[in-house]
């Protein structure tokens, strides 16, 4: 156990946890923010990401030690409302099924569209290739990227 | 206007009055606090009332006029926590946006068949949730009538508004909710004829939307109590395994650890209800305070395993089979599919026979023959199996995501022998369902670690723990084999299937009606390997079979592979053989025909491969054309057409939506993902070895037409992805020359190394 400083989603948090505990679980159990959710563990379907100083990151690879004082938001600090465009377009587009992905996938497109204001269908599909969507709303995630897109305030 | 018999009466009001009082445990109601106006994405406040007033078990009505409607069904994905309150919103006659939607509990005296499963929910919900509404909206009338002394008959009711025209007065719900509370629940009830319709048939956004895309705490995996404390199971490593002894000594020692211990789910003695359906009954548990410690406790457990002879005992028709009986039951899939193709059909029985189907064949000009298999497939909802459970000397609190929860109460009830009224399940929203909460081990085992720690647990399955400890897609096999005459008519027609450990034949489902001489035959065999439903069970991969050898079929007798299934269902539909075919074959041809003029199939313009196939389950009917190309040996999905017939669409884009998925996890399934087994050892065990469709491989464009034909509605959870692999199949085919007769079909058409790539 070790005492970390971290701030997330603008906020100072203190901890006190093991060192190698991956940021997915501090967040779910520690910090009680579960929008973060668990898919496999091993960086492969992109269900916990996050931003890390505004890069998208699989938070289940990320252990709290390597924090430090980087930035990370989570699906909770993105915005206020719920009112970032990416998500505004994801209700638009009424994109979830059982939803449990969507976090994740939210988190990796606006990643994706804060380098990229203007993605190619390929370039979508590459960025967003690392999230699974079991449910198969794929075809609806990348409508809902372009209308962010389109939107020109991302 | 149809009348129907509430069957309603207080029973049902007084019951739920408890119901509405404690509300749901997870506490987080987004929208009892505001949602997303419909228009222009912009956010109203919704007022709470100061009192709510309980009309019956399905809904309360606030004293401003907001509306709480009760969701009696298991959400998984399938949207129907939108959808069914919509169905009571309808003949309630409020305007949507003053509704709030809750998750009912488990409650067995106000709702009928809490299930998630057979894509029934809508179909079965149809009468009584509408009759919930009109019921309730009687009532309001009745007090109203009575306030302003008039007759019912001269009052209108729009959006939760009532009018007396003729004096000119009207008043809202909630004015009148108080005095409609008392009123005599009516016996009979009117509902609306379709026409009248006004939230039936429009689309309207996903509930819980909100909740989801900002990361409200909404599902089982995400329910938090202080007092709370995390729990882990340890598994055999190979199917055929049991537990043999442990030392925890270290990882009792480790920070956060309480205690380690094992469990029986499901003791020998215990009656099991048909959902008790369990890889492993004796499991290892890990309890400690935190997720990543007991985790990393898990890695430190010495346990040893032993061979289970019981296992290999049972199983009779494996012992034949060279290299299993000294492995004491551990299976491999190479020898799963040998012994299908060969040792299955030896011990097959006749479901169904018309005419002479022996004459026929050994009569024939010609005999085509094809058979297909398909491997094991783990279920992989994204929130990985687990449930909250605080269980104590005379109760026990359920909470979390379970597609079977009146079953998993009677569990509960034989397991930790508590009365049946003393058991609370209650139903998160559920981070995918596809028929792997049905069976509730899972919330079993939350229980009776629950009441050995007595104090409240939440079990979380590991990824690892999900894919290797499931209730998996069985392994099927199917042979086809059709007669020609001299004149490539179609004279008789066979199909002989079955699995490790069910059938996938439904032997009453086209082409039978539509051949003069038919054989259905049937046969399984034991596994060790725990098997049960998975997104529409059986038909997952027997629609395609079926689909791939329809066209190739038709491609021998020189007819256009539509054209073809028509004029077999025009023959069933004008002069069917047999009494017992399961299908409308109108409805069946009438996707067909939508699908073809959609797809422009005659049109000959499209440069992609095509594929088309068409099939019924679940009591709707799905027909799709998929397009596609290979490119740099890859297939590329264009487009896919589906036309859909699954009667009054409830909830249109919604509907859209769900289509789309299936057919993406059809796509999905067919084309990529296994499960394989050496020695009893699932050889995939996370998503680097177990391929799940990608953004990447989605099809590019789906196009989805509803038939509009107003029939009570169906369901749509499972109906559009079986079809769509044999459309799949049958690209495949026009792209590479190859018929494929082996799921999934990616390593059988590509020559790349199998890396998943990322
Ligand atoms: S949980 Fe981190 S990528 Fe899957
Ligand atoms: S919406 Fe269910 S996993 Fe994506």
């Amino acid at each position: 156990m070790a005492e970390f400083n971290v701030t997330i989603n603008g906020e100072k948090r203190n901890l006190n946890v093991d060192p190698d505990t991956p940021l997915l679980w501090v967040l779910r159990d520690n910090l009680k923010l579960v929008g973060t959710k668990y898919g496999c563990g091993i960086a492969q379907c992109g269900a916990c990401t996050v931003h890390f100083n505004g890069s998208a990151v699989r938070s289940c690879q990320v252990p709290i030690s390597a924090v430090k004082d980087n930035e990370i938001t989570t699906i909770e600090g993105l915005s206020e409302e719920g009112d970032h465009p990416v998500q505004q377009a994801w209700l638009e587009h009424d994109v979830p099924q059982c939803g449990y992905c969507q976090a994740g996938q939210i988190m990796a497109a606006t990643a994706l569209l804060k380098n990229n204001p203007s993605p190619s269908d390929e370039e979508i599909e590459d960025v967003m290739n690392g999230n699974i969507c079991r449910c198969g709303t794929y075809t609806r995630i990348k409508a809902a990227i372009k209308t962010a897109s389109n939107s020109q305030i991302v | 206007m149809s009348k129907v018999k509430t069957g309603m009466g207080r029973r049902s009001f007084i019951k739920n009055v408890s119901l509405a009082g404690g509300g749901l445990i997870i506490g987080f109601n987004w929208l009892a606090c505001k949602r997303a106006a419909e228009e222009g994405g912009k956010e109203m406040a919704l007022e709470m009332p100061d009192e709510w007033f309980e009309m019956n078990g399905y809904l309360k009505i606030g004293d401003n006029g907001v509306v709480t409607i009760y969701s009696p069904n298991p959400e998984i994905g399938q949207n129907v926590k939108t959808s069914m309150p919509m169905l009571v919103a309808e003949e309630l006659d409020v305007d949507w946006k003053n509704v709030i939607v809750e998750q009912a509990p488990l409650n067995t005296d106000v709702f009928t068949r809490q299930l998630a499963g057979g894509s029934q929910s809508i179909r079965q919900g149809w009468e009584p949730l509408r009759m919930a509404g009109a019921t309730a909206r009687k009532m309001l009338l009745t007090a109203a009538a009575s306030e302003w002394d008039v007759s019912v008959s001269e009052l209108s009711v729009e959006n939760g508004i009532i009018s007396h025209t003729d004096s000119d007065r009207s008043l809202g719900f909630g004015e009148i909710a108080k005095a409609a509370a008392q009123v005599e629940v009516p016996e009979e009830v009117e509902l609306k004829d379709n026409s009248d319709f006004k939230i039936i048939g429009t689309s309207r956004k996903n509930v819980d939307a909100k909740g989801m895309i900002t990361g409200k705490p909404l599902y089982g995996i995400d329910v938090h109590r202080d007092d709370m404390l995390i729990a882990m199971i340890v598994q055999p490593p190979a199917f055929g395994m049991e537990f043999k002894s442990m030392d925890a000594a270290r990882a009792k020692e480790m920070s956060g650890i309480i205690d380690v211990f094992t469990i029986d789910t499901y003791p020998e003695d215990m009656e099991r209800e048909w959902s008790d359906v369990a890889a492993f009954s004796k499991l290892v548990v890990v309890v400690g305070e935190s997720t990543w410690q007991v985790m990393q406790a898990k890695k430190a457990l010495k346990v040893e395993w032993d061979l289970n002879p019981k296992l290999t005992k049972q199983i009779q028709i494996l012992e034949k089979s060279a290299g299993l009986a000294e492995g004491g039951g551990l299976e491999n899939s190479d020898i799963h599919y040998s012994l299908m193709a060969q040792l299955g059909s030896d011990n097959s029985e006749t479901v169904r026979k018309d005419g002479d189907p022996e004459a026929a064949f050994s009569n024939a000009a010609r005999v085509i023959e094809r058979s297909y298999t398909c491997p094991f497939l783990a279920h992989n909802c994204m929130e990985p199996m687990n449930f909250f459970a605080n269980v104590t000397n005379d109760k026990a609190e359920l909470l979390g995501p379970i597609q079977t929860p009146e079953y998993a109460e009677k569990s509960v009830n034989k397991r930790l022998g508590l009365d049946l009224e003393n058991i609370d399940i209650q139903m998160t929203r559920m981070g995918g369902g596809f028929g792997r909460r049905l069976y509730g081990n899972f919330l079993v085992e939350a229980a009776v670690i629950s009441q050995k720690m007595g104090v409240p647990i939440k079990l979380v399955y590991t990824r690892e723990d999900d894919m290797t400890n499931g209730v998996y897609r069985p392994a099927y096999h199917v042979t086809y084999r059709a007669a020609l005459d001299g004149n490539n008519n179609l004279t008789a027609f066979h199909v002989n299937a079955g699995g490790m450990t069910e059938s996938p034949l439904f032997a009453d489902r086209f082409p039978a009606g539509a051949v003069d001489n038919y054989l259905a035959e049937s046969w399984t065999i034991e596994s060790n390997i725990s098997t049960g439903a998975f997104r529409a069970p059986r038909s997952n991969f027997i629609a395609g079979a079926e689909q791939s050898f329809l066209d190739e079929l038709a491609e021998e007798m020189g007819q256009d592979p539509i054209q073809f299934r028509l004029d077999m269902l025009k023959r069933a539909q004008n002069d069917p053989v047999g009494e017992n075919n399961d299908y409308d074959a109108a409805r069946y041809a009438g996707v067909l025909e939508v699908v073809r003029d959609k797809a422009g199939w005659n049109n000959g313009s499209s440069t992609s491969s095509r594929g088309v196939a068409a099939y019924y389950c679940h009591n709707s009917y799905v027909a799709q054309i998929l397009d596609m190309n290979l490119i740099d040996n890859e297939p590329v999905i264009d487009k896919v057409t589906c036309a859909v017939d699954c009667g009054i669409v409830v909830n249109p884009d919604a509907a859209k939506n769900m289509v789309e998925g299936g057919t993406i996890d059809g796509i999905g399934h067919a084309l990529y993902s296994e499960l394989t087994f050496k020695d009893g050892v699932t050889q995939q065990n996370n998503f680097d070895s177990y391929r799940l469709i990608r953004h990447r491989e989605a099809p590019k464009k789906i196009d989805v037409h509803f038939i509009e034909n107003g029939l009570d509605p169906t369901g749509l959870g499972e109906p559009p992805s079986p079809p769509v692999q044999g459309a799949l199949a049958n690209a495949l085919y026009k792209a590479t020359g190859k018929r494929i007769y082996k799921q999934p079909f990616y390593p059988e058409i590509s020559t790349e190394s199998r890396e998943i790539k990322t």
